[in-house]
Formats: C-alpha cells, structure tokens, sequence
C-alpha cells in the first residue's frame, strides 16, 4: 500500500466542514422538535382521535414508514414543483426530516401510549378531569417517560439519515464531504473526517435528548 | 447435396477473389482506395447518444452516423458502419480496419501525434444553458442568479471559478439531478454540456434550455490516418460545403435541437 495520507488537503476546506456541520445541526433541530410535536399529534389522534383521524394517520404511518426518505425528499423538491409546489432545498429537507420523524416517532409515542395502565385514566376521570388534562397528564408525561430512549435513538437515526439530504444540493456535513471530494479526490480523508464529525454529533445529540428527558421527568429516567 | 457443396466451394472462391482484389495496396492512396472499394468504412460510437447508439431496428443511429451517410453520399460510395467504443476508436483507425473515425473525437495534443483530424463537424461545448427568458450571455450576467451543476463536473469547477461572488451554485449528485431541479424550476440556469441540454431538449419540455454562454469549447472532428493529405483535403471541402449548404444544420437540428453554432 503506497497511499500518503493528507488531511491537510481536506482540512484547507475548514469553512464548508464548518458550514456543513453548522446545517446538519440545524436540520435536527427543526425536523426534531416538529417532528416529534407531530408524533405527539399523532400518537393522540391514532389512539383517542376522532375515527376519521384515526384513518388519516394511520395511513400516513403507513405510507412514510414503508417508503425510502431519498424518495420521499426527490418527490417533495423534484416532484411537488410540477403542480406548483415551489420550495427551497432547505425548506424540502426540512420538511421531508419533520415528516419521517412524525410517522415514526408516532408509533414510538402511541406504543407509550398504549402500555398507560387503564385504572390510571379511570382515576383521572374521576377526578373530573377533561379528556385533554387527562391525555396531557395522565397518557402523555409517563408514556413519553418510558419510550424516551427509543424516541431519542430515533432523532439520532434521522440526523444521520439527514445525509440523504445532500443529493439535493443541500450543503450539509455530507455535502462538504462529497463536494471536497470532488475537488481534491481524497475520498479516504474526506470521509474520514465526515465519520468523525457525524459520531460526534450523534454523541452530543443523545446527551442532549438526555438532558432533555431529565428536565421534563426529574423523577426516574430510564436509560 | 453435390450440387449445394460445388455451389459452396464456388462461392468461396469467388468471395476469396473478390477479397483480394479489394485489398488495399500497401502504398496507395487512402481516398483512391475508397473510391475503388466503392465503400467507405467508418468507426461510429455505438454509446454514446445523441451522437451515436442502437436504434431501435438495433442499427446505429446518431449525430456521427449521419454525418458518415453525409459523406459516403457525397463521395458515392456504400457505407459500411463499424461500431467502436471510445477506447478502440483510435486502434480502429490505426490499424486500417476503417477509413474514418467518426465517434465524437475531440482534437487534442497526444491525438495528434498519432492521427490527423479534420475541420470540425459537430458542436461539443460545456456551456450555461437557461429559458429564453433568462438574458444572460455573459459569466457577469450570472451575478445573483441559480445555477445548477453536477458536482465535481469540468463546468462545475470552471464556473466555481469564473462565477461572481453573487451567483449561487447549486452541486447536484449526478446529470439526472442537474436535469431535474432544472425542470422542476430550482434553478434558473444549469451549466452542463450541450450533449446534456440535447437530451433535455429530446424530450420537449415545457422550459428550454437555450445556449447561453460557452465555458469550454472542444468540438468533434472526423479522425484519419496521417500521410493522407489527399483524403484530408477531401473530407474538410465536403464538411465546408456541408455547414454552407445546410446539410449539418439538418443534422445538428435533428440530434441536438438546435443548429450549428456560429464559429464551428
């Protein structure tokens, strides 16, 4: 093996790794917290909603698990333009990042969801609360309490899958990586480095999601 | 039975006379031989459209096959078609298994040193294309607008460095990507080659994408063997009676939407 190792080549491009790891960030940070409110959305309506919801998300569910994400962002920014649907790569990115994670992060919530012992919202009802306080307090805090950590690996799933995102122009961390690529054809470093930002960021993100659960349940967090 | 073996033997012996008074003689004139032969044997890509691929009866259609027919036309000979790959054009020719090389081959220094070529034929440009409504004919006109490219492409690195500070450049995966985010309207402008413009063009989308501005220019010429100044000369007056005659207008409308730009 005669192969000179040169990172130097690849770090010369600093602003674009800088710049890419800044929008993977970002791209988390909206597809995360929408996604997930959808999830939420979507956990209620398939469980407690009003039956024509139930069939609404349960098709949505369907549809987005069962279809590759490359597709479903090439059908958002390639595909929704023919009938006047117009948006940014970023826009579609983030769009197609919020509804991935809301079709799986629903049935993360609803498996939560459906394992609320029934005498717990007997109680609630009897304590005279609305059907919202109940679902609030009583379903939503413990379910989400006990599939944190699978709705946390699934943001991390999301994040790395937000790779996808780059076959549309979107100058992420996978974009800078291709793109220095192309340009000094040092693949092994480039990617190399890409690997380690992405660890790094996956790391820092399940801290975060972490966090994130000690706040919202300060009694017992599994982890 | 008899009859069909002395009807075989004689075939081949005919065929064996024929074949050595077509052979060529080892010092005679390329374009004496052609016309004796009364065929003319061109090597033509094979895939490689709109310049060359199989039809769809399986013979080889194209911008350089018809341009081949052009030329047996002219001269009055039968065409004989040999398909090659972009690797054995060259060794095609050397070898004096063809006459011309007619497969979108671009002059360049270490070609030269081993065969001669023509005038160009065919327009062969890396160039920013865009909807007639988009003025632009110059890299200073790009300055605030969307162009999209396939990354790590000659025109990609060109326009990276040519393109004002204001022009956003938009790096897709691969041509089909460029291609699409074109049509679908996200971006203004692609820059590609017009090989690529051409297979838009081919399937008569609503947006056109017009030359706007050429980035790199190596358009095709015919190949031939060195030492035939004879030939040389005779091919380079008929692609000139051609491009005055509008006969390459023809063919360039025909394979890549448009006719043949000024200056080839």
């Amino acid at each position: 093996m005669r192969y000179h190792f040169n990172f130097g080549d690849v770090l010369a491009y600093y602003p674009w790794l800088i710049k890419g790891t800044l929008l993977t960030l970002e791209l988390i940070a909206v597809g995360g917290v929408l996604g997930i409110a959808l999830g939420i959305f979507g956990a209620w309506a398939r469980t407690s909603g009003p039956r024509a919801l139930r069939a609404v998300f349960g098709a949505y569910v369907e549809l987005i698990r069962n279809t590759p994400f490359l597709i479903q962002l090439f059908f958002i920014f390639f595909g929704l333009p023919s009938i006047g649907i117009q948006m940014t790569e970023l826009e579609a990115a983030s769009l197609a990042m919020v509804i991935n994670l809301g079709a799986y992060s629903t049935e993360i919530i609803r498996a939560g969801v459906e394992a609320i012992p029934r005498g717990q919202i007997e109680a609630g009802q009897c304590l005279a609360m609305t059907r919202l306080q109940i679902f609030r307090h009583i379903i939503l805090r413990p379910a989400l309490q006990k599939i944190w950590p699978a709705l946390s690996s699934q943001v991390v799933i999301v994040m790395l899958g937000s790779a996808a995102c780059s076959q549309i122009a979107v100058e992420d961390l996978s974009f800078a990586a291709n793109f220095i690529q192309s340009r000094n054809f040092r693949a092994f470093e480039s990617y190399f480095i890409a690997t380690g930002i992405y660890l790094v960021l996956a790391i820092l993100l399940r801290q975060v999601m972490r966090g994130i659960g000690l706040m919202l349940f300060p009694a017992k967090v599994p982890r | 039975m008899k009859l069909q073996r002395l009807l075989l033997s004689l075939s081949t012996s005919l065929l064996a006379v024929a074949a050595l008074g077509l052979t060529p003689l080892a010092h005679a004139d390329a374009l004496d031989d052609i016309i004796a032969a009364k065929t003319l044997r061109v090597a033509v890509p094979q895939d490689f459209p709109p310049f060359g691929s199989a039809g769809p009866d399986m013979r080889p259609v194209g911008y350089d096959i018809d341009t081949a027919k052009y030329l047996a036309n002219k001269l009055g000979v039968v065409l004989e078609l040999v398909p090659v790959t972009s690797a054995n054009r060259i060794p095609y020719l050397t070898t004096r298994k063809v006459d011309l090389v007619i497969s979108s081959l671009g002059k360049s220094p270490e070609r030269e040193q081993v065969i001669d070529f023509s005038e160009p034929y065919a327009p062969f440009y890396n160039g920013v294309f865009g909807p007639a409504s988009e003025k632009v004919s110059k890299v200073e006109d790009l300055a605030g607008k969307t162009v999209g490219v396939t990354r790590g492409a000659i025109e990609d690195i060109e326009l990276s460095k040519i393109a004002p500070a204001s022009t956003v450049i938009k790096r897709y995966e691969d041509n089909n990507g460029t291609i699409s985010a074109f049509l679908s309207g996200q971006v203004q402008l692609i820059a590609s080659g017009n090989v690529v413009a051409a297979a838009i063009l081919a399937k008569n989308p609503p947006k056109k994408p017009e030359p706007k501005f050429l980035i790199k220019n190596s358009p095709c010429s015919i190949g031939l063997n060195k030492g035939e100044p004879r030939l040389l000369a005779k091919i380079n007056l008929l692609i000139e009676q051609g491009k005055k005659d509008g006969s390459f207008d023809r063919i360039s409308q025909q394979w890549l939407g448009s006719k043949l730009p000024a200056g080839i």
